[in-house]
C-alpha cells in the first residue's frame, strides 16, 4: 500500500516534468477546503484579542484562506474556542458548534479552553471545552501568541489534506451513523449535567 | 487621596443620638489605617444608613461597595480548673470544656462623602445564623449602587436582603442551589481528571 503510493507520487511528479497535471477528487477536494476556512466570529476572553491580532496585517490569517470570519455559525467552518468558558457559557458554546454545518472543525486555544487554566480550581469555569464538542487541535499559553495560533491552523490545515472521503478512516461527518449535534448541557442544581460527554470526552488516564 | 478619615466613635455617638433604640458596635480594625467598622442592629440599620446619608455633616452620599463575608461556626475549647471529688477528698481538677459559637454571614458595606470629601465608613449588618436566618435588610433603597453587589452577595453567599427591589442570581445561573463562595462548599466531585495524570491511554 505504502509501497504504491510512494510509486503513483513519484509517476505525478514525473507526470508533472512533462506539463501533466493530474491529482484525484480527494485531493482537490481537501486542497479546496483547507484553504477555505473561514472562522467563526466568536471570542471568549483575553486569547480573542490574540485571535483578532493573528488576523490582522501584521499576521495576516488572510494568507491561510480564513480572513473571513463569519459572523453567523451557519456559514462557519470552524469555531476557534478562544478563552475562559465558563459553565454558564458552555451550552452557548457547545449550541453555536451545532448549529455549524458539516464538515466542521474546532481550535481550543489557550489554557482556559482546554482545561480550565488558572481558573481550574474555581466553581464557575469549565475545565476544557472538549468534554462537550470534539476538538481538533489544543493550543497551550496564557494566552498563545499568534505564531501559536497560525501553527495550530497549519496542524489543521494538514489534517484537513489528509483526510480521507472513503473507508474506516473517514472523518466523523462522512459516518451516517455519528451525530454531528453534540449534549447541549443543562443547568444544573451543583453543576452542569451532564458533567461530561461521554461520547466526547477521552480523560487522561494515570499509566502506571 | 487625602480622604480625610472619619472619628468612628463620633459616628456611633450620632447614630445613637439620631435613631432611637439603634445598638452600634464597634468593630475595631488593628491595621495603621484603623479603619474601624459599625455593625448595625437588623431593624434600625435602614433607619440609620438614611441618617448617614443626609446627615449634613457626614453626608456619606456614596456607597463604593458591598462585600460579603461567611464566618463559620467556631468550636471554642478551654481549660478550667474545677473542684471535684476525686477518692473522697476534693481536689481541683482541670477540665476542657467546648462551646460551640454559631456562625454567621455578614456584609459589609464601605461609604464615602463625595460632597464632604471623606470617608470610609465601614458598616457591617449581621446575619442571625447561616441558615434559614440569613437575612438583613437591603440598603439599596437608601444606596442605589448598591444593587448589584447585593444581589452578588446574595448569588454567592446566600445572604437574603429584604427589601431589595430584584433579588436575583447575578452571576451563577438560576437553577444553582449552592452559594459557591462560602467556605464549607464543595465543588461537585465527578468532573475532575485524575490529580497528577500525565501519561495518555489511546489516542484522542
Amino acid at each position: 500500500m505504502e509501497q504504491s503510493e510512494k510509486s503513483v507520487q513519484e509517476l505525478k511528479a514525473e507526470l508533472s516534468k512533462h506539463g501533466v497535471f493530474t491529482t484525484t477528487f480527494e485531493e482537490i477536494y481537501n486542497w479546496g477546503r483547507k484553504n477555505s476556512v473561514w472562522p467563526l466570529t466568536f471570542g471568549l476572553a483575553c486569547c480573542a484579542i490574540e485571535m483578532i491580532a493573528t488576523t490582522m496585517a501584521r499576521y495576516d490569517l488572510a494568507r491561510f484562506g480564513a480572513e473571513v470570519f463569519r459572523a453567523s455559525p451557519r456559514q462557519a467552518d470552524l469555531i476557534i474556542v478562544s478563552g475562559t468558558v465558563t459553565k454558564k457559557m458552555a451550552p452557548m458554546v457547545v449550541r453555536l458548534y451545532n448549529q455549524m454545518p458539516e464538515p466542521k472543525y474546532v481550535i481550543s486555544m489557550g489554557a482556559c479552553a482546554i482545561s480550565g487554566g488558572p481558573f481550574r480550581d474555581g466553581y464557575n469555569v469549565l475545565k476544557g471545552i472538549d468534554r462537550y464538542i470534539p476538538v481538533d487541535v489544543h493550543i497551550p499559553g496564557c494566552p498563545p501568541r499568534p505564531e501559536a495560533l497560525l501553527d495550530a491552523f497549519m496542524t489543521l490545515q494538514k489534517k484537513i489534506s489528509e483526510q480521507q472521503l472513503t473507508g474506516e478512516a473517514r472523518p466523523r461527518h462522512l459516518k451516517e451513523d455519528l451525530p454531528s449535534e453534540f449534549t447541549v448541557p443543562k443547568y444544573g442544581e451543583h453543576g452542569l449535567e451532564p458533567p461530561v460527554n461521554e461520547e466526547v470526552w477521552n480523560p487522561l488516564k494515570v499509566l502506571q | 487621596m487625602s480622604a480625610e478619615t472619619i472619628n468612628t466613635e463620633k459616628v456611633k455617638a450620632a447614630i445613637e443620638a439620631a435613631v432611637r433604640g439603634c445598638r452600634v458596635e464597634i468593630l475595631p480594625n488593628g491595621s495603621p489605617s484603623g479603619q474601624h467598622s459599625l455593625i448595625l442592629d437588623n431593624e434600625h440599620a435602614v433607619e440609620a444608613a438614611l441618617f448617614l446619608r443626609d446627615n449634613p455633616e457626614l453626608r456619606l452620599d456614596y456607597c463604593s461597595d458591598v462585600a460579603g463575608v461567611d464566618w463559620l461556626d467556631k468550636e471554642v475549647t478551654e481549660k478550667v480548673k474545677v473542684w471535684k471529688l476525686v477518692d473522697g477528698a476534693e481536689k481541683e481538677v482541670e477540665e476542657t470544656r467546648k462551646s460551640v459559637t454559631p456562625g454567621y454571614l455578614e456584609a459589609v458595606y464601605h461609604l464615602f462623602s463625595m460632597e464632604k470629601k471623606h470617608g470610609p465608613v465601614v458598616l457591617r449588618l449581621r446575619t442571625q445564623d447561616r441558615g434559614e436566618g440569613a437575612r438583613v435588610p437591603s440598603l439599596t433603597p437608601v444606596w442605589r449602587s448598591a444593587e448589584f453587589q447585593e444581589r452578588e452577595a446574595f448569588d454567592l453567599y446566600g445572604i437574603v436582603f429584604e427589601g431589595h427591589p430584584d433579588l436575583r442570581r447575578i452571576l451563577m445561573w438560576d437553577e444553582l442551589k449552592d452559594h459557591p463562595m462560602r467556605k464549607d462548599y464543595v465543588a461537585p466531585p465527578d468532573e475532575d481528571e485524575p490529580a497528577g495524570a500525565v501519561a495518555q491511554e489511546g489516542g484522542r
